[in-house]
């Protein structure tokens, strides 16, 4: 019974990493832009779904709720106002010196990675790592990484003022 | 029969199975009477009867209407974005049987108890929205697109006071496990007794019709201006995945009140709160806050957009941050 539970969560393990590969290929690689947004979402629910392999349900929540909830939508909505559904872009044709760089530089980099791996010695991972309840997040966000985390919030308050001076000028312009 | 409980009880994957057709059930079933209770409301609003045709005061209706809608072929148009175009329905449907599992209907009947319930319901809640811009963007037609427009620029205006108005309940019971939470209420006192979570339950009701496009706030369907908003060009059974729901979203609305504001499945002065008599209590506090939303929905005209986006920018965000601020003095001093 055991090893029939091990069977399914692997494959929903092997599937998450499908989603993450399958939706980065779509972004970088579709020829209509939505397309590639919606495959970056994808590609970050796969991610959530590692999180979750990684034992914090809290974290998977949060990529699901901040990357796809928000920064995709924004990035859709961004989409929607400027393109339509019969809008692609034109097919890359790949040039014969092109290919020959690509294979190149994949020989290449398929070598270092097979003598880095070689080079490597391998400590296997530890079964949990720690407790990663809301209540220790919580903890080490206000106590131990106060700065760091006041200073993250700082960053965003500058975007935040940047983004309301670049929408004012815009509108003084058209006026 | 003892062998086919033995085979559920040995296989919990396939108990699982059972318990998500079951929530799919209900999810249907409960378009299918909200359906019917909006026409007849509306009617007795208006001053009509609504449907009074099929069977006793025409109770068969919305299950006629079901089957014709089965029956209907999906039209994809011409110009549409084919993928998209059908993913939609799917996505704005999915997210929706994701929640119904993590609500606590009773004590002891519920799909999963998470320790961050709240979290998790408000994350897939998240995903609704992304179905609208699909599907209003996919259907390449203007009244599609403008519904999506500002279905996405209302949802992300009235999540903020959602969240915050849920947060000052969080602040005084520190836990996002939505049983724990309904246990906090076990006493005489609801959380909607207190003041200030008063306050967040009136914000929290404001925001979550907006939330679920009902009227007063059912700009991204406009009848008179956008025929159907985001869902124009669907026909056949994907029409009816959004109507659902749309249902849905409304029942998970009310009942996320309920569970925060209103006791849960606790009776008034936790009379009669076990397994069963939980569910009732439950569920009936569900449907009178369902059908308050309906009473405000034929009872107010629609407001415009710049009074929408000025309510909840300029009153109910300043004022959710204001509460939750006396909220967090109130627990730290008591």
């Amino acid at each position: 019974m055991n090893a029939y539970y091990q069977f399914v969560a692997e494959v929903f393990f092997v599937m998450f990493i499908l989603l993450t590969l399958i939706g980065s290929w779509l972004a970088v690689n579709a020829r209509i832009l939505m397309h590639s947004v919606l495959g970056l979402a994808v590609s970050l629910l796969g991610v959530a779904g590692l999180y979750f392999y990684l034992g914090s349900m809290f974290l998977t929540m949060m990529q699901i709720l901040i990357y796809m909830g928000a920064v995709c939508i924004v990035l859709v909505f961004g989409i929607m106002v400027g393109y339509t559904p019969n809008e692609s872009a034109d097919k890359h044709e790949l040039s014969r010196n092109m290919m020959l760089g690509l294979v190149t530089s994949g020989v290449a980099a398929f070598l270092l990675i097979v003598v880095a791996i070689g080079k490597t010695t391998w400590t296997q991972a530890v079964q949990t790592t720690g407790n990663f309840s809301i209540e220790w997040l919580g903890k080490s966000l206000l106590l131990e990484y106060c700065l760091a985390f006041e200073l993250i919030s700082v960053v965003l308050l500058i975007a935040i003022v940047g983004a309301i001076i670049l929408a004012r000028g815009g509108r003084e312009e058209e006026i | 029969m003892e062998q086919i409980i033995k085979f559920i009880q040995t296989y919990s994957l396939l108990r699982m199975l059972l318990a998500f057709c079951c929530l799919i059930g209900i999810i249907f079933a409960n378009a299918i009477v909200m359906g019917y209770l909006e026409r007849k409301i509306a009617a007795r609003i208006q001053r009509r009867w609504g449907p009074m045709e099929v069977g006793l005061q025409g109770w068969l209706q919305m299950i006629l209407d079901g089957v014709k809608i089965l029956s209907k072929q999906l039209i994809v148009p011409k110009d549409a974005n084919r993928f998209l175009f059908r993913l939609a329905p799917l996505l704005c449907f999915t997210p929706v049987a994701m929640v119904f599992v993590a609500l606590p209907i009773s004590r002891s009947l519920y799909g999963i108890n998470l320790n961050i319930g709240l979290i998790y319901i408000i994350a897939m809640g998240s995903i609704n929205v992304f179905s609208i811009l699909i599907a209003g963007w996919s259907s390449n037609n203007k009244y599609s697109l403008f519904g999506a427009m500002r279905s996405v620029a209302q949802n992300i205006a009235y999540e903020v006071p959602i969240l915050l108005s849920l947060l000052a309940v969080v602040l005084t019971t520190s836990t996002f496990d939505l049983q724990e939470i309904v246990k906090a209420q076990s006493g005489p006192i609801w959380f909607v007794l207190y003041p200030n979570l008063f306050v967040a339950f009136v914000i929290y009701l404001i925001a979550g019709c907006a939330e679920t496009n009902r009227a007063p706030f059912d700009l991204p369907e406009a009848e008179s201006e956008l025929t159907a908003g985001y869902h124009t060009e669907y026909s056949g059974f994907a029409f009816g995945l959004f109507a659902i729901a749309e249902y849905g979203n409304l029942f998970i609305m009310a009942s996320i009140a309920t569970i925060m504001f209103l006791g849960g499945w606790n009776g008034p002065f936790g009379f009669l709160s076990g397994p069963v008599m939980g569910a009732i209590w439950f569920l009936s506090k569900v449907f009178i806050l369902m059908l308050t939303m309906m009473w405000v929905r034929w009872t107010y005209p629609r407001v415009r957009f710049d009074q929408l986006m000025n309510l909840a920018w300029k009153y109910l965000i300043p004022f959710s941050l204001v509460n939750l601020l006396i909220t967090a003095l109130v627990v730290k001093i008591i």
